[in-house]
């Protein structure tokens, strides 16, 4: 029984190692790029769409949302990367109905890929926002002491986010190994089943996260009056509008 | 006792020990963390949708906790390198 897909090798030369989770990550962005383009090959603005391209669309809309929701003005800047984030990990999670397949976040290498890449994309986009003078000194809020636990906080939630998407994909799989060799029929089918919800939960869990540090990063110009100002007319949140008999209209 | 016996019953030991002392805290935590939520959308249930949403984001937080646990579980399990190294050292001699 192994701890990840990291130990079923299929080529090895030297120290360069063909393992399943290269495999199986190399698939996954195979059927994630290849099934795009060919959905969006022909796209329709009329009504008449096909349905691969609505369920995108209503995949765009929602990720979409869910970034303005969290606070971030622009959200279709931080769309490309932060929708990768939750669709490859959705992905990865989902394609466990296929047989002989381990999703490749259950390997520590590939969640903490992903979340550098949230740590390098943090300050990306907070300078991008507020300048390199205005990010660093937001480690500074609220007083200088703070500075080092700001930064082993960076540090920490890095690692944090790494650690639980690993735990939380190795520990389905694991707890699938081990019953298979108890009871072989039914329970591991509702274990598989519980393994996919919490893959999905943690797929949004990842994809909230990254949001949150990045919105974090890029918040503080919006609490002045000046930028609240400007941005309260362009922003997502609008004063909801109160009908005439006074109940509040349905969301 | 030899220092294999011995490393084989600290970590059979510990492995079950971490688990069962480390989901105590975090399964009190997400209890808690639940009612409160269920009484908040009690209270407003037009703030479902966000009081959902953080609901679900503090549950994950809180269960990393019970995950680092589960991590450091089945490395001693698993993956461990004072029984790799005595079992080395053994089949060496």
């Amino acid at each position: 029984m192994h701890l990840s897909p990291d130990g079923i090798i299929f080529w090895q030369h030297g120290f360069l190692k063909l393992n399943a989770t290269i495999a199986f990550t190399w698939g996954l962005m195979f059927v994630l790029a290849v099934g795009s383009k060919l959905v969006t090959r022909k796209l329709s603005t009329g009504l008449e769409r096909s349905r691969w391209q609505n369920l995108l669309e209503i995949v765009v809309t929602a990720i979409n949302g869910q970034i303005a929701e969290v606070g971030l003005r622009q959200p279709e800047k931080y769309l490309g990367f932060l929708g990768t984030l939750f669709l490859f990990v959705a992905m990865a999670s989902i394609f466990t109905i296929v047989p002989g397949y381990e999703p490749p976040t259950g390997s520590l290498s590939t969640t903490a890929a992903l979340a550098v890449c949230v740590f390098v994309a943090v300050p990306l986009f907070g300078i991008e926002d507020r300048g390199l003078g205005g990010y660093l000194r937001a480690y500074l809020k609220p007083t200088v002491i703070m500075l080092p636990f700001n930064i082993i906080s960076e540090l920490s939630r890095t690692l944090a986010l790494a650690v639980r998407l690993f735990g939380n994909m190795m520990s389905g799989t694991m707890i699938l190994a081990i019953l298979l060799t108890i009871t072989p029929f039914i329970f591991p089918i509702a274990m598989s089943a519980l393994g996919l919800l919490t893959g999905m939960v943690q797929a949004y869990i990842f994809f909230i996260l990254a949001t949150v540090y990045i919105a974090a990063a890029t918040r503080t110009r919006k609490a002045t009056p000046e930028a609240k100002a400007e941005s309260k007319p362009e922003g997502k949140v609008e004063p909801k509008p109160k009908a005439k008999d006074g109940t509040k209209p349905k969301e | 006792m030899d220092s294999m016996t011995l490393i084989a019953i600290a970590s059979i030991v510990t492995a079950g020990l971490t688990i069962a002392l480390g989901s105590i805290g975090p399964a009190l935590g997400e209890g808690r963390a639940v009612a409160t939520a269920l009484s908040s959308l009690a209270q407003q249930p037009d703030a479902a949708t966000t009081i959902t949403r953080t609901l679900f984001v503090g549950l994950a937080m809180i269960e990393s906790i019970a995950i680092y646990c589960f991590v450091v579980s089945m490395i001693l399990i698993f993956a461990n390198p004072f029984w790799n190294h005595i079992i080395a050292h053994a089949a060496g001699k």
